[in-house]
């Protein structure tokens, strides 16, 4: 089953923009991941600072500066995994390296539903 | 016709809980083995009456079901387009061949049925209440109809709870499977809490006597022991067992109605607690190493305390008071300084639990805590302070939703009797 590893990080835990101290952490979890083949896809993600969010909520398109979850807590990053079952993935997000700044989502992807091609999985 | 109406009942009543069990293991997914359990019913009360009964109803009925679940899935293959639909129906359609080689129903069924099912309706990812509703409906066997009642919602939002529980087992990926042995203590912990509330909800001083009441807490007692083979040596397991037993020992006495350990019966009510269950709880207690004892090891602890004193007044109040201490100190809690409070003032005079008592009633949350009150009115009593005893036992009444503990309160009874103090 694939499932969607979304990871955050709270500002309020460091003022840092992401915390420096564990960029090395995220290759070694990265390789982990790729190792044992689970590695889908992943990618880190710029800060919230350069967020640009569209939403179609009047004929025009808004387009407003920031990210669209207002929320302290702000993505930054995610993977793509394929394990047989919630547990295995569980397993795998209680080891992010943001276990300390942040949280991780995890969700399931339907089945079907992913779309062919590059970017689905370039970690 | 009515003799095979009574044959389809029996099976159903009997087997329903292990068919499903044994089905959705097979299938990875519950829902889809309530539908086809369900259809193969139907299928029963439409061809037994013309058919006969068959020799053995609750194969036919697991076979019926399962042929009916493939169909499904060879369905919904079709309609899906993409990898995984397809294979989970080459998956299931791999271990049923032809008719021929249908697998023998009594192979379906595994030791571990029980504890898997448990372990999967109680998995940390569902909500606690999605977690009692399904072990309940599909470990204890119960209705919609009764859980309903039991937790006191229309049948219709329990139902709704339950499928959506069910859709997230299915579309989450929680497996039907034993779990892996690092993930064994929190799966033990997730379940304990939902056997635990289980019980509370079943022994709630909101509707005493009442049949599904008892009926909740027998099965929490029994849902304990399910988890107990999983780490016979875990003993928070072995607490919440203990604790079970002992709570039960008192739940037939006439103010057993509370779980409160303040309640304390009269020493004419203790003739009635369950020895036997005493004698359980102190047992199971035992086996445990009392090293950095768990919550529910230190619940049980008091319980046992309680229920080993022939009288009230015997009761061991300072070692009770500690135990309560040590309970504040991992899980502190405005509910666990009351019963302290109370243990205090029995044991070193009303004065020093009233000095606890006092402090706690600054907490908004607690003002409508009606043991806090009773708590008060109690030691107050005792310091000889009859008027506010007055004044807190009629906000303790005012608070209780227990009828007959609310009655007593009332005609001015303390609740903690022991005769001639």
């Amino acid at each position: 089953m694939l499932y969607l590893l979304l990871l955050t990080h709270d500002p309020a835990v460091t003022t840092a923009p992401v915390a420096d101290d564990i960029i090395d952490d995220w290759s070694a979890y990265t390789d982990a991941l790729a190792s044992v083949g689970v590695l889908v896809g992943g990618a880190g993600l710029h800060g919230p600072e350069t967020a640009t969010t569209v939403r179609r909520s009047t004929p025009e398109a808004l387009v407003t500066d920031g990210p669209f979850l207002e929320s302290k807590e702000y993505l930054i990053g995610y993977y793509l995994i394929d394990v047989p079952d919630l547990d295995a993935a569980l397993t795998w997000a209680v080891r992010a390296p943001n276990q300390r700044y942040g949280s991780v989502e995890v969700r399931p992807v339907m089945p079907g539903s992913l779309a062919p091609g590059p970017g689905a999985g370039s970690p | 016709m009515s003799g095979t109406t009574d044959a389809i009942e029996r099976v159903w009543l009997a087997e329903r809980r292990l068919i499903v069990s044994s089905l959705a293991r097979r299938l990875g997914d519950l829902q889809l083995a309530e539908d086809a359990l369900q259809e193969a019913l139907a299928a029963a009360l439409l061809r037994w009456p013309s058919d006969g009964v068959p020799d053995s109803p609750g194969a036919w009925l697991m076979t019926t079901a399962w042929r009916r679940a493939l169909d499904v899935r060879r369905r919904e293959a079709r309609l899906v387009s993409g990898d995984e639909a397809l294979e989970r129906a080459v998956d299931t359609d791999q271990a049923l061949l032809s008719p021929a080689e249908e697998p023998d129903p009594d192979d379906l069924v595994h030791d571990d049925d029980t504890l898997v099912m448990l372990l999967a309706c109680c998995h940390p990812a569902l909500t606690i209440e999605a977690r009692v509703a399904l072990t309940l409906r599909h470990v204890a066997g119960l209705s919609v109809d009764q859980i309903a009642a039991a937790f006191l919602v229309p049948a219709g939002t329990m139902e709704k709870r339950l499928v959506r529980a069910r859709a997230k087992i299915r579309d989450a990926g929680i497996a039907l499977e034993r779990p892996r042995p690092a993930d064994v203590p929190e799966r033990l912990s997730s379940a304990r809490a939902a056997v635990y509330l289980i019980y509370t909800e079943g022994h709630s001083s909101s509707r005493p006597g009442s049949p599904v009441r008892r009926e909740l807490c027998s099965e929490a007692v029994w849902l304990a022991e399910q988890l107990l083979p999983l780490d016979p040596f875990d003993e928070e397991s072995i607490g919440l067992l203990a604790l079970l037993h002992l709570l039960e020992a008192r739940a037939d006495s006439r103010s057993g109605a509370a779980a409160s350990e303040l309640v304390l019966a009269d020493d004419q009510d203790r003739a009635q607690w369950s020895q036997t269950s005493i004698a359980r709880g102190r047992e199971l207690l035992a086996t445990t190493s009392g090293i950095d004892p768990g919550p529910l090891q230190l619940q049980a602890a008091i319980a046992l305390l309680h229920a080993s004193a022939p009288r009230s007044a015997d009761t061991d109040w300072r070692r009770i008071a500690q135990l309560y201490g040590v309970l504040a100190r991992r899980t502190p809690s405005p509910v666990i300084e009351a019963h302290r409070a109370y243990a205090v003032g029995r044991a070193d005079g009303p004065q020093a639990g009233l000095l606890i008592a006092d402090t706690l009633l600054q907490d908004a949350r607690l003002r409508s805590y009606a043991p806090l009150h009773a708590i008060r009115a109690d030691l107050l009593d005792r310091a000889g302070q009859s008027a506010q005893a007055a004044a807190a036992r009629d906000l303790a009444a005012r608070w209780t939703p227990n009828d007959v503990q609310r009655d007593r309160l009332l005609r001015g009874s303390r609740l903690a009797g022991d005769g001639g103090r």
